[in-house]
């Protein structure tokens, strides 16, 4: 056995691929921040992140674009873990918050909440609830005869996904006009009305360290529940931690930025092409390259057609839809 | 082992669940170490069921399984997966993986959740590898192996987890011959080894050849078992499978050729 073969095996333990997406983060925080209406130089960056600068670019820097580039951050971390999760207790590559139909749930009920007349932390209940709602009805439906073949479940979850869409249009139908500018958003995803980062990046931040211990578990759960448990697994509570933990991070992404798409289906996917499906190194990954992601799509949403903006769910959407369908067309049986 | 409780594992009054299907016969008997247990059946004869509720895997109808005199309800999982191995014949291969990797899984029941898999794990699965003819294709991915490489694995894995008694379901589906007889030959030196062995077979032959007692489980229920001499009569082997068969003797074990 030779030390080379051994170091590939335990390709997963390395820093290596992590050190990059962190660096690739950061990055693209960097370009959020210098991209936009007022493009900033990469000296004036230097200047305001200094700490001294023009006051109107630390305005600009530090109280608009810093505070939507982490949520874009946070919000993509959580999106993708969301999938990366999903796709375990699945046993499915093609599992996604958003295809499934979790996002809608969440959308649903956060904006029956808002119209409702409840308070912030209200809605964010109401979308965990209608998160955890909705992965209830697509598991309980899609689950024939012991293990949730791909045709049932993507047809259940995409129907629940049409179903939720046509509560939200009917919620914006009977809503005052004058709220209506804000609650599109639930619709297509935007981040222009996410707020404050800290919840999402706090949540990413809890949820991982959740996760990491359990890497190595869910690399046996990857393989099946009958041959988790013959390996010691308790896949029950395991599958239960799973579905909370992935539609309590859905819930807190949707109340920031709305149903934002396929970041959970592209990132999980396209890193397991590079490094393989070993959870331990696959979760943080996806955290860090989900965040650099939708960070990057919202750059290019602010500025694609400035001064207008577009909802940064329509770049997801268009990077995601091939990526699914690609997806789709290999896994045919 | 007066007054212990008997090692090994044992069925005490069991009925498996299979839905809509009289209770039957309930089994009881007890995978010594050493023992070479056989299931024959039909298809559709629960073979599967019942090697999932030995393994504790499915609760059973009615009566229990039993681990060194406990029951196997009141075991915990991870204790259970240091002491019984099972080969799956279905596996779920959706998520890219090495066929090192599929064996070091073995060690999971071994190592905490914090700790990574180290030198001497890794020693183990490729030690298993090799015995299964698979050390070229260490890092090969799943998805571009043979059924049969693919079965090597599974075996590879149960190997690296070392257990006192192996659970078996086929071992050699999708084996060529040679790889039929290495399989077999590996369960019995296994069992040579002072473990216990229980295994799923649909060829009766190999049943014959290797197995020191069978199990002859029916489509209604009803159960037979014992040494392998004993059960291997014409009479009952035609009634399990509904088909007459002849009796030759090669290589001094009997050999049943269904008549047309």
């Amino acid at each position: 056995m030779n030390g080379a073969r051994a170091s590939r095996c335990l390709r997963g333990l390395r820093p290596g691929p992590l050190a990059w997406l962190a660096l690739a983060a950061l990055l693209s925080q960097l370009l959020a921040l210098a991209l936009g209406s007022v493009s900033l130089s990469p000296g004036e960056l230097a200047a305001v992140l200094a700490g001294d600068g023009e006051a109107l670019h630390r305005t600009l820097l530090l109280e608009l674009r810093l505070p939507r580039a982490l949520a874009a951050f946070g919000t993509g971390a959580l999106l993708a873990l969301a999938g990366a999760l999903m796709q375990v207790l699945l046993r499915n590559p093609l599992a996604d918050p958003y295809v499934l139909g979790l996002s809608g749930g969440a959308s649903v009920a956060a904006l029956a909440a808002m119209l409702a007349g409840w308070g912030m932390a209200l809605v964010s209940g109401a979308a965990f609830a209608g998160a955890l709602a909705s992965t209830l009805i697509v598991f309980g439906l899609a689950h024939g005869g012991g293990s949730w073949t791909p045709t049932r479940l993507l047809l259940t979850g995409v129907v629940m996904a049409a179903g939720w869409g046509a509560l939200i249009t009917f919620l914006l139908a009977v809503s005052p006009v004058e709220r209506l500018p804000g609650m599109l958003y639930w619709l297509m995803g935007d981040l222009a009305y996410a707020g404050s980062p800290w919840p999402v990046l706090t949540v990413a931040a809890l949820a991982l360290a959740v996760v990491l211990p359990l890497g190595r578990t869910l690399n046996v759960l990857a393989r099946g529940g009958l041959q988790a448990a013959a390996l010691g697994v308790a896949v029950r509570p395991l599958e239960w931690t799973l579905y909370l933990l992935a539609s309590l991070v859905t819930a807190v992404a949707v109340t920031t930025a709305g149903s934002v798409g396929f970041v959970g289906l592209m990132v999980p996917h396209m890193l397991r092409l590079r490094l393989g499906n070993d959870q331990r190194r696959i979760l943080p990954a996806s955290l860090l390259a989900g965040g650099t992601l939708l960070t990057l799509a919202d750059t290019l949403a602010r500025t694609l057609i400035a001064p207008q903006q577009l909802p940064v769910g329509v770049i997801t959407a268009l990077l995601g839809v091939p990526t699914f369908l690609y997806l789709l067309q290999r896994s045919q049986r | 082992m007066s007054g212990l409780a008997a090692p090994g594992l044992e069925a005490k009054g069991l009925v498996i669940d299979v839905p809509g299907r009289p209770d039957g016969r309930a089994i009881d008997l007890a995978i010594a170490p050493g023992q070479r247990w056989g299931v024959l059946g039909p298809n559709g004869a629960g073979k599967t069921t019942l090697l999932h509720t030995l393994a504790g895997l499915r609760p059973p109808r009615v009566g229990e399984v039993r681990l060194d005199g406990r029951a196997l309800a009141r075991w915990r999982r991870r204790a259970l997966a240091r002491r019984l191995g099972v080969v799956f014949q279905e596996r779920h291969d959706d998520f890219p993986a090495t066929v090192r990797e599929t064996a070091l899984i073995g060690r999971h029941p071994f190592l905490s959740p914090w700790r990574q898999e180290g030198p001497e794990d890794l020693a183990r699965a490729d030690a298993a590898l090799a015995r299964l003819d698979l050390g070229h294709l260490a890092e090969r991915e799943l998805s571009t192996l043979s059924g049969g490489e693919r079965q090597r694995v599974s075996l590879a894995t149960v190997l690296t987890q070392a257990p006192d008694i192996w659970l078996a379901d086929e071992p050699t589906n999708h084996l060529d011959l040679h790889h039929q007889v290495a399989a077999m030959a590996l369960l019995a030196e296994q069992a040579d080894q002072s473990r216990g062995v229980i295994m799923c077979l649909h060829d009766l032959n190999l049943a014959a050849r290797w197995c020191s007692h069978l199990l002859l489980l029916y489509p209604d229920g009803q159960a037979c078992w014992g040494p392998a001499e004993a059960m291997l009569t014409l009479a009952a082997l035609e009634r399990l499978y509904d088909q007459p068969l002849t009796r030759v003797e090669v290589d001094g074990a009997p050999v049943f050729v269904p008549v047309r």
